[in-house]
C-alpha cells in the first residue's frame, strides 16, 4: 500500500453532529480505514443504507458515496431491493441497536435466513441515544434509563448469536476499545459473501454513560474493556459468570449459498422454461 | 413467452395488472400474501423471472415496500400489491417515497374494513386513506380502475405517472374488479406509451430540486446520491431545523402534483352540462351507471355522470361544472361517504349532493337500487 490513510478523502466537508466522546467516531474511522486497506480509494463500489438513530448518520450524508437513509428500522428491506438489482455493489447497512434489533428485528432475522449479501454494522450503545436514553432491547438487566427509572426489568438480546442462528455467514462482536480487531473484522466481512453482521458495543456518554454513573468517557471505555470476554474463554464459563459481560470475537464464519446466487439460478431456469 | 403480445385475452383483473406492469417495464416486485391481492404476487413470481426480473416475497408489507424503494433507487421500475391491512402498514414508506421522490407503484385492492374486516368481500373504504394515509403534508396520485381492461391500462398509466412525476402512485382497485374475468384487448405493444424517469447528465448534482421534477440517478452510477426522508436541500443534505429548506421542499413536492391536476386527473363523462341529475362514481360501483343513465333517460330524467378514473388529485373543476347544470348529484359508494364530501366541497353549494352507501358482504350497489334512488330524488322536487 503506497497511499497513507486520510479520512477526509471519504467524507463530505460537513460538520459531524455526534457528541464528543461518542463511539461512532471510532466505528466511522475504523470502517473507512478498513476500506482503505482493502484498496478502496473511494467508496464508488459501495452503497450504504441506514435507518434512524445516531449511528444511521455514519454514512448519511457524510460519506462521499451513494447512501439511502430510510425510515426507522427499514434499512435492511431497502438494502434488499438495492442488492438484488445491483449484485455487483457492496451494500453496507449501518444502524444502532434500536434500529437493527429493536424495531427492525424481523428484517434482520429474515435477511440472515435468506442469506442476503449485505454487511450489517450495528453500533450497540445499549440505549436509545438520539431520543434521550430510553431502554433498548440491548440494555443490560437492571440499568436505569429514562423509561426504566427503577431499573430495566428485561433481559438483553444477544444479537451476534442470533445472527448465527438465523444463518449469517459471518458474525462478530467487538467493543470500541477493540479497534484493531474491529478493523480486521470489517475487512474480512467486506470480502465475505452472504449475510455478514458486526456488532460494535459502543459508548454513549450523553444518554447512557453519565446516567449510569460513569464520570467520563475514559471510565466507560475502561468498563467496556474490562467487561469484555473473548469468545473462547466465555465457552468455559458458566452462565451466571457471564451476566452483563460482553462476549467478543468471531461467532461464525462460513459459506452458504447466497440469495444473489439462488435468484440468478431461478431467472436462468424460468427463462429456459419460457423459451 | 416473454412480454405479452398484442391480442385478445380472457384475464382476471389481478392477472391484467401483473401483465401490464411487466409491459410498462416493471422488473422488480416485492409483496406479502393478502386476500384479495395475492394473485398479483403469484403472477409476478411466475412471469418476472421469465423476462429477467425479480419477484420476492418479503416478511411483511413494510419490508415489501422497502425493497421496492431500494429497487427503484437501483434503477428499476418496481411495484408492490396489497389490500387494506397491508396498505395501512405501508403508509410510512409511502410518505418516504413521496419525500425522497422515489417512483414506484402500490396496488391496493380494497376489501371491507376496518381492520381485518371481511377479507374476501369487496369494499371502497380506502379512498381517504389513499389520499391522507401517511403523516405530514403531501399530495397523492390515486387511480381507480373499473374493469379488467382498466386494470391493464391504468397499471401502465400508474407507472408512467410515477416515472414522470417521480412520486409513488397508488392503483386503488377493489375486490370485484380484480377477481372477475373479462375479455381484454392488448393493443400493439409499440403503440403503448411508456415513460421512464429522466436521468441526470454526468455533471449534474442536484437531484432533489430546484427543478420541479429533478432528474433521478441510480445508486452505483457515480453520482454519490444522498437519499433521505428527513428534510433535505436539493443535494440531499439534511436540514432538520431550517424553515426555508422545509417549506421549499414540501411545497415543491405538493405543487409538482397539484399544479398538474388537469393532466393527471382522468375521467369519463357524459352529459354533464345538460343534466338534471348527475352521478359521480368510481371503481366497481361505476359499472352500474351506463344502465342507470339509459333507463332514467327513457323515463324522461336527464341524467349525466362523471366516472372517476383518477380519485386524487380530485377533478374539482369537472364536478363544479356538473353542479352548475344538475340540481342534484348522487354519489354511490361502497363506503360510508368518502368521495361524497369531496363532491360536496367541489360543488360549492350549486347542487344538492345525495349519498347512496352500501357496505358489507361484498354486495354491490345494483343499477335497480340506483334507479330507485334517482326516482325518489326526482319525486322529492
Amino acid at each position: 500500500m503506497t497511499e497513507t490513510f486520510s479520512i477526509g478523502k471519504y467524507l463530505r466537508k460537513l460538520k459531524l453532529p455526534f457528541c464528543s466522546g461518542c463511539g461512532i467516531f471510532t466505528v466511522m474511522n475504523t470502517f473507512l480505514r478498513g476500506a482503505h486497506e482493502l484498496g478502496h480509494k473511494d467508496l464508488s463500489k459501495f452503497v450504504f443504507c441506514s435507518g434512524i438513530g445516531c449511528s444511521s448518520w455514519i454514512p448519511s450524508p457524510y460519506f462521499i458515496a451513494d447512501s439511502i437513509h430510510t425510515p426507522h428500522g427499514r434499512s435492511i428491506p431497502v438494502a434488499t431491493g438495492v442488492k438484488l438489482l445491483r449484485p455487483d455493489l457492496n451494500v453496507v447497512v449501518f444502524g444502532g441497536d434500536g434500529d437493527i434489533v429493536g424495531i427492525g428485528l424481523s428484517h434482520f432475522i429474515h435477511a440472515a435466513r435468506r442469506n442476503l449479501d449485505v454487511l450489517v454494522i450495528m453500533v450497540n450503545n445499549m440505549v436509545y441515544g438520539m431520543t434521550g436514553g430510553q431502554v433498548a432491547p440491548t440494555t443490560p438487566f437492571g440499568t436505569r434509563t429514562t423509561t426504566t427509572p427503577y431499573g430495566s426489568f428485561e433481559q438483553p438480546l444477544d444479537s451476534a448469536r442470533l445472527a448465527v442462528t438465523a444463518g449469517a455467514c459471518y458474525s462478530a462482536r467487538w467493543t470500541t476499545t477493540h479497534s484493531n480487531e474491529l478493523k480486521e473484522s470489517i475487512k474480512k466481512a467486506i470480502k465475505t459473501q452472504g449475510f455478514r453482521f458486526i456488532e460494535v458495543v459502543s459508548q454513549c456518554p450523553t444518554a447512557f454513560g453519565r446516567r449510569v454513573g460513569f464520570r467520563d468517557v475514559g471510565e466507560m471505555l475502561k468498563w467496556l474493556r474490562q467487561n469484555s470476554v473473548p469468545i473462547q474463554k466465555a465457552e468455559q464459563m458458566r452462565e451466571e459468570e457471564l451476566a452483563n459481560k460482553i462476549v467478543v470475537g468471531v461467532f461464525a464464519q462460513r459459506k452458504r449459498v447466497t440469495l444473489t446466487e439462488t435468484i440468478s439460478n431461478i431467472i436462468e431456469e424460468a427463462q429456459r422454461i419460457a423459451k | 413467452m416473454k412480454t405479452i403480445k398484442q391480442g385478445t385475452y380472457f384475464w382476471q383483473g389481478n392477472e391484467a395488472c401483473a401483465e401490464a406492469a411487466i409491459t410498462a417495464g416493471c422488473r422488480f416486485f416485492a409483496g406479502y400474501p393478502i386476500t384479495p391481492a395475492s394473485e398479483i404476487a403469484e403472477h409476478m413470481a411466475k412471469r418476472l423471472p421469465q423476462v429477467g426480473g425479480i419477484a420476492i416475497q418479503m416478511e411483511g408489507e413494510m419490508a415489501s415496500i422497502g425493497a421496492v424503494v431500494g429497487a427503484s433507487w437501483a434503477g428499476a421500475k418496481a411495484m408492490t400489491a396489497t389490500s387494506g391491512p397491508g396498505f395501512s402498514l405501508m403508509q410510512e414508506f409511502i410518505g418516504y417515497a413521496f419525500m425522497t421522490e422515489t417512483p414506484c407503484v402500490i396496488v391496493d385492492v380494497q376489501r371491507a374494513g376496518p381492520s381485518t374486516g371481511q377479507a374476501t368481500k369487496c369494499g371502497q373504504g380506502d379512498v381517504m386513506q389513499s389520499r391522507w394515509g401517511t403523516h405530514g403534508d403531501y399530495s397523492a396520485i390515486v387511480l381507480s380502475p373499473n374493469s379488467v381492461q382498466e386494470m391493464f391500462t391504468l397499471t401502465i398509466r400508474a407507472f408512467n405517472l410515477a416515472e414522470k412525476y417521480r412520486t409513488p402512485v397508488i392503483l386503488l382497485a377493489d375486490e370485484t374488479i380484480v377477481h372477475m374475468r373479462e375479455r381484454i384487448t392488448v393493443p400493439p405493444i409499440e403503440s403503448i406509451k411508456i415513460i421512464s424517469r429522466r436521468k441526470p447528465r454526468t455533471e449534474e448534482k442536484a437531484f432533489f430540486g430546484p427543478e420541479e421534477i429533478p432528474p433521478m440517478p441510480a445508486v452505483g452510477e457515480g453520482f454519490n446520491v444522498a437519499v433521505t426522508g428527513s428534510t433535505h436541500n436539493e443535494y440531499g443534505i439534511r436540514f432538520t431545523a431550517s424553515p426555508i429548506v422545509h417549506r421549499r421542499l414540501v411545497e415543491r413536492l405538493n405543487n409538482k402534483i397539484e399544479r398538474h391536476v388537469d393532466e393527471i386527473a382522468d375521467f369519463e363523462s357524459y352529459n354533464i352540462d345538460e343534466c338534471q341529475i348527475g352521478i359521480v362514481s368510481y371503481g366497481c360501483t361505476s359499472r352500474a351507471i351506463h344502465e342507470v343513465v339509459e333507463n332514467s333517460e327513457k323515463r324522461g330524467i336527464k341524467t349525466g355522470y362523471i366516472r372517476l378514473k383518477t380519485l386524487w388529485p380530485f377533478p374539482e373543476k369537472m364536478v363544479k361544472r356538473m353542479a352548475e347544470s344538475a340540481e342534484k348529484i348522487i354519489v354511490p359508494e361502497m363506503n360510508l361517504r368518502q368521495i361524497f364530501y369531496e363532491v360536496e366541497r367541489a360543488a360549492k353549494g350549486l347542487a344538492k349532493i345525495i349519498q347512496l352507501n352500501k357496505i358489507g358482504g361484498g354486495e354491490l350497489i345494483t343499477p335497480e337500487e340506483l334507479l330507485v334512488k334517482l326516482e325518489e330524488m326526482e319525486k322529492n322536487d
